[in-house]
């Protein structure tokens, strides 16, 4: 066991590794420093000015030296300075950062809920009106872009709502939990309901397959004919095996979301990770990307060794090799 | 079926080859028997050949309504403050921010989607099956090689990693062929660790060790043993692959990253609506419906393929 936490960590590493490399690569291949020294100078600035500039972030270094000393500093805990927002690298992630968790957790709760829940209830009656109704919607929203589902349900709860005069949620923006829970609450459950929908719909479509493969098994018969309660073999036999494949999946979409949910993001106005990666990828803010990429790689990393630590505990006849 | 022979012996040769006329329907032929019989499948089928239709007569919506698909009526498309106009008989889904007809842009962007869903996803199975049969039949240090690439391209936060390499012009910037670019470079590795797996189970079995006996070489085995037995796989995963990376291509859009303007495009249709929609709901109802009825009809047809080419799968 500790042998293989420990490869799968060095191959963490190794990703991540690989990525600030790649990211490193694209920055100085597209235009990026000439950008960043001509936009940071002003418009009206001289050649002179430009290539002071450059000296300063030491953009005037050669690509190798640069990745050296990112290297440095990153195994110093310090990710630099953004170009742009005056703040080192750390202070933006750690107030993006909450915004993100918040984001993810939240919907994640609800998608699991839904998700599981109905899923269950969709394969212990398969076939019902109830299973195809679910497996219909389900269908429907696992087609829908998140940045569809996002505007419409603004449209109605936010726009609609309001010239109506309730005034439920914001249309933009994020209160922090600290400075007012109510309208942090309220801020959010738009982005929530947005992202669970959607990811809801392919957990009910797991937890159902799933569900229906391990009732067909021989153990569950046998613990029927032993004289159990529906319930108890419904959610104590069947479900605890059906769910691993369900366990996988999730710490692999709570590890992307945890780098930043994108879309969600942008159309709400989150600040959270993702709609920092894509102002700063718009502003060439290298050390910035770089700070998001590796915290969402590092995420993605930590879920699948995670997954695979409870693919074991859930499954006992699964033995890590 | 006994076919008597002069002498009251059955005729084999004869009853083998009515039985063929009986049993000797192949994969596919049962795969599309079992395809046709789902209805659900066939009415998506219906509706993807109609979207095919609507994308390559696009130019008729334009000629019929005489409104070019980047042409701006700021005098009949819009109000007087400037707005987009509701649907009416003129423009039947309403007009846009610029006064341009969305009935006739929805036309034209169907093309886009099309065309990026089907060629994006075609490179990135074919990618994932070339890799994939390489990586599971030849191991060894091919395998080592692949799979750990496959590992980490799975671990890469592709969404970032694509709008990195939108913005930074690579491949000439945002259009058609970065967009296709990026997703096969991000999806093949999916694709190639579920043909990966496949061949590792194949390659064991007696007729491929038949074909090696025969003296057929590995190119051979590969093409001709192999590839046929994941082919069905290949298939799900592809139809199933198209609705995804039609998403994907419109996010891209929608972020601003996806084909430029003034083309016409649903993803960028949509973000462009953001603006004005909560005036305007056409704007953004007409292109997202166009998208999530395109995604919903491929993906119920993809569940039907699998069911079809695999009957014993489960219905994920």
């Amino acid at each position: 066991m500790v042998r293989f936490l420990l490869r799968r960590v060095t191959q963490g590493l190794l990703v991540m590794w690989i990525v600030t490399m790649a990211v490193f690569a694209m920055f100085f291949v597209g235009p990026g420093p000439a950008d960043v020294a001509q936009r940071l100078a002003g418009r009206q600035a001289t050649p002179e000015t430009v290539q002071l500039v450059r000296r300063r972030l030491g953009l005037d270094q050669p690509t190798v030296v640069q990745y050296w000393h990112f290297l440095d500093r990153l195994l110093h805990g310090n990710l630099g300075y953004s170009y742009y927002q005056g703040q080192s690298v750390n202070t933006v992630l750690k107030q993006a950062f909450p915004v993100t968790l918040s984001l993810a957790l939240g919907a994640a709760v609800l998608w699991l809920l839904i998700g599981v829940l109905a899923g269950v209830a969709s394969a212990v009656r398969r076939g019902s009106v109830w299973d195809r109704l679910a497996t219909t919607v389900a269908l429907f929203f696992y087609s829908m872009p998140v940045f569809v589902l996002g505007l419409l349900l603004l449209y109605v709860f936010y726009y609609q709502f309001t010239i109506h005069g309730l005034r439920l949620f914001p249309g933009q923006g994020y209160t922090p939990l600290g400075a007012n829970p109510l309208k942090w609450f309220q801020s959010l459950v738009l982005p929530w309901f947005s992202l669970a929908l959607i990811t809801a719909a392919t957990y009910l479509r797991l937890t159902r397959a799933s569900m229906l493969e391990v009732m067909g098994e021989d153990y569950i018969r046998t613990a029927r004919a032993k004289g159990l309660r529906e319930t108890r073999v419904i959610y104590r036999h069947t479900l605890r095996s059906a769910l691993t494949p369900v366990v996988s999946q999730f710490g692999i979409d709570l590890g992307t979301l945890l780098g930043g949910a994108i879309v969600t993001e942008v159309v709400f106005g989150l600040p959270g990770l993702g709609y920092t990666a894509v102002n700063s990828i718009q502003n060439d803010d290298l050390p910035v990307i770089i700070g998001v990429v590796i915290l969402a790689s590092a995420a993605v990393v930590v879920a699948n060794i995670v997954v695979d630590v409870a693919y074991a505990v859930l499954n006992p006849r699964i033995r890590l090799h | 079926m006994l076919v008597a022979t002069p002498r009251g012996q059955p005729n084999i040769a004869a009853v083998l080859a009515a039985s063929a006329t009986i049993e000797g329907r192949g994969t596919w032929q049962l795969a599309w028997t079992r395809l046709k019989r789902d209805r659900a499948a066939m009415i998506s089928l219906g509706v993807i050949v109609v979207i095919v239709l609507v994308a390559i007569f696009a130019p008729l919506f334009a000629s019929v309504t005489g409104h070019g698909v980047n042409q701006q009526f700021r005098d009949t498309g819009l109000t007087p403050d400037g707005l987009p106009k509701g649907p009416s008989r003129a423009f039947i889904f309403g007009t846009d921010d610029q006064g341009r007809d969305i009935l006739v842009r929805v036309a034209y962007g169907t093309r886009i989607s099309l065309l990026v869903g089907v060629v994006a996803t075609s490179l990135t199975v074919g990618v994932g099956a070339v890799l994939g049969i390489a990586a599971g039949y030849l191991g060894g240090l091919v395998d080592t090689v692949i799979a750990r690439l496959i590992d980490i391209v799975l671990s890469l936060p592709y969404l970032l990693f694509s709008i990195s390499l939108v913005s930074i012009n690579f491949l000439g910037g945002p259009g058609l062929g970065i967009i296709i670019f990026v997703i096969a470079v991000f999806s093949w590795a999916a694709a190639a660790r579920i043909v990966r797996g496949q061949v590792l189970s194949i390659r064991e079995n007696e007729y491929i060790e038949a074909a090696r006996s025969l003296g057929a070489g590995p190119w051979r085995i590969m093409l001709v043993d192999i590839l046929p037995n994941v082919m069905a796989q290949l298939i799900v995963y592809a139809t199933l692959l198209i609705p995804v990376v039609i998403v994907f291509e419109a996010v891209l859009s929608f972020l601003g990253l996806g084909v430029p303007p003034p083309t016409a495009d649903w993803g960028q249709m949509i973000s462009e609506s953001e603006s004005v929609y909560q005036q305007s709901w056409w704007f953004l109802a007409f292109p997202s419906m166009a998208l999530v009825v395109t995604t919903l009809a491929f993906n119920i047809l993809g569940d039907g393929v699998r069911d079809a080419l695999d009957p014993r799968s489960d219905r994920i």
